[in-house]
């Protein structure tokens, strides 16, 4: 029907050109609203004489980066964000596998009401839940120690992961377990043998997501570690950019690209699947 | 299913089994705390004097509502849910997602890649960037000099503003995603019907493309006014909830309460307070979605 109309008459072509430069014209303005700070922090690593404007460097240097690139400043808070983060996504795609399997495979009255539940907890402002669970971890002396965090961690990612890993089990077809049940094998050996490979993409996106939501997490390790050895990164470079009277702003902006860098790679990795149906794992489609 | 009539009452309670780790993982750090977090509201414990923990009923919740620093949280919280989670993320991502729709496809994968970029990159990092950008002597200023326009300093004169436009700045890209999927499942044949009929852009917005969509409009609302409830990272680094209160939302106002002036039994009661708030948000969303599960 369009194409007929395209033949008859200029206007409506002409009217969609029109609408696709003034769409472009509005998009470019948009994005360079959001281009503006991240500039800032590409050209600034890499300024001689970095300040808080975005311009472009006199000189370009190497030296932001060399000056980050040390044990205290990157090496020690991204080595505990990645045990600490690591070490969370492990407990929590595992809890969550075994949880979303029953789930999936098997009715029961609970199942609504505890699906409900989970989706009812994914929506908790978490930061609230900081001040009691800070209580808790000193009177349980899980305070200050990686585990006490990465487990906390690990619980606020869970109702989430929980989710999308039920949605990808229900796509995966009963038949071949059913194929496993008859030559007798267990309900582990069916998980892990039949139906966890058959979702492997599912599985990765999980995993992936719940790290990078937990790399930037700034406030669970703000409170709940102390030791300045312990911190992750995320709180390392809050602590440098607060308590340095003058801030190296070149060095700042060459840590944070260290820092950022892992997620932003593992997003691209991830994004065609997350991507534009990414909607809490299909429980949003109209 | 063949396996029920087959199996055993026993092993039938078996299969719930991989269903503990989780469980028990939300009951000890999510169920506890939230429990705890019940008590100690209507307790007046302080971090200093561990002896001193005493049932005072409602006390910290009348202190919070007679409270003038409460009250300014309250409100500043909804300036800035309201300015960046329902007019900006909002707004800003349905336009986006409907301009992709027409633009050109270099322009759109430009576009989305950099609003992409705000969400994905660590909350502290983004803190960050924005500072630089309001400060005095950051870009934002710089743009306004080179336009002509009057330049000021961001962060002392309008901080709830400054910290809600960086809100936007990062949580656009999931409003943008979930619009850009709601668009596309909307029938191409009926907008062009109504572009044959003669209907503008603004009522095929406003008749046909905004009603298909209202589930999405719905859910996107909801989620990102949870989010902005909870924001903290962002504030805190920015401006630390100053200068004096003028950007301390709810969550920083909890923290400085709790933390900083050692009064735990009241901060708790801000953070109950926030959790119901979330909590009817939550109710409200699970209605809206008529969830199957």
């Amino acid at each position: 029907m369009r194409g007929s109309l395209r033949g008859r008459a200029r206007g409506p072509v002409h009217r969609r050109t029109k609408a696709r430069l003034a769409a472009d014209a509005a998009l470019l303005l948009t994005a360079a609203g959001f281009a503006l700070p991240l500039l800032w922090l590409v050209l600034a690593s890499v300024n001689a004489d970095a300040d808080l404007r975005v311009r472009l460097p006199g000189s370009v240097t190497a030296e932001h980066f060399d000056a980050v690139l040390t044990d205290e400043i990157t090496f020690t808070p991204m080595l505990n964000s990645l045990l600490l983060c690591g070490g969370a996504t492990v407990v929590t795609v595992v809890c969550a596998a075994l949880a979303a399997y029953p789930l999936s495979r098997y009715r029961s009255r609970f199942n609504r009401p505890f699906l409900l539940t989970i989706l009812f907890t994914t929506c908790l402002p978490i930061t609230a839940v900081m001040v009691p669970v800070y209580g808790l971890f000193v009177q349980v002396e899980l305070i200050d120690t990686m585990h006490g965090t990465a487990l906390f961690l690990a619980t606020s990612q869970l109702p989430f992961a929980i989710w999308l890993m039920k949605n990808f089990m229900d796509g995966v077809p009963l038949v071949l377990e059913e194929a496993a049940w008859t030559d007798g094998a267990s309900m582990t050996q069916t998980l892990t043998r039949v139906v966890l490979p058959l979702m492997g993409p599912g599985v990765t996106v999980v995993m992936i997501y719940t790290f990078i939501m937990l790399w930037g997490n700034f406030f669970v390790p703000f409170m709940l570690l102390l030791s300045p050895e312990q911190l992750p990164a995320s709180v390392s470079v809050f602590t440098l950019f607060g308590n340095y009277g003058s801030v190296v702003y070149g060095q700042l902006a060459a840590f944070s690209i260290l820092y950022s860098l892992p997620v932003l790679v593992l997003y691209v990795l991830i994004a065609r699947r997350l991507g534009g149906g990414f909607t809490l794992g299909g429980s949003v489609k109209g | 299913m063949s396996r029920d009539s087959r199996d055993s009452r026993g092993a039938r309670a078996w299969r719930w089994v991989p269903l503990t780790p989780a469980t028990l993982l939300l009951l000890l750090f999510l169920a506890g705390p939230i429990g705890y977090c019940v008590w100690i509201a209507f307790t007046d414990t302080q971090l200093t004097g561990a002896s001193g923990s005493h049932f005072v009923g409602l006390d910290n919740f009348r202190r919070a509502f007679a409270d003038e620093d409460f009250r300014n949280a309250v409100w500043l919280t909804l300036v800035f849910t309201v300015v960046s989670a329902v007019l900006g993320q909002n707004t800003l991502g349905l336009a986006l997602a409907g301009l992709m729709r027409a633009a050109s496809r270099p322009v759109r994968t430009l576009t989305g890649a950099l609003v992409i970029t705000a969400w994905v990159l660590p909350e502290i990092v983004a803190a960050f960037l924005l500072y630089a950008f309001f400060r005095r002597e950051g870009t934002l200023n710089a743009v306004l000099d080179w336009l002509h326009l009057p330049s000021q300093n961001w962060l002392f004169t309008l901080p709830i503003l400054a910290v809600s436009f960086a809100n936007v700045w990062r949580g656009t890209a999931f409003s943008m995603l979930i619009y850009s999927a709601a668009l596309a499942e909307v029938p191409r044949d009926v907008t062009e019907a109504a572009e044959v009929d003669g209907a503008g852009g603004v009522r095929r917005l406003r008749y046909i493309t905004l009603p298909m969509i209202r589930r999405s409009i719905g859910t996107t609302l909801m989620l990102n006014t949870l989010s902005t409830l909870s924001v903290f990272g962002l504030i805190w680094a920015m401006t630390r909830g100053g200068p004096g209160n003028r950007s301390q939302t709810l969550p920083v106002f909890m923290y400085d309460q709790a933390f900083l002036k050692s009064l735990i039994g009241y901060g708790t009661a801000v953070a109950l307070l926030l959790l119901l708030v979330g909590s009817l948000f939550s109710v409200v969303y699970l209605r809206l979605l008529k969830v199957e599960v």
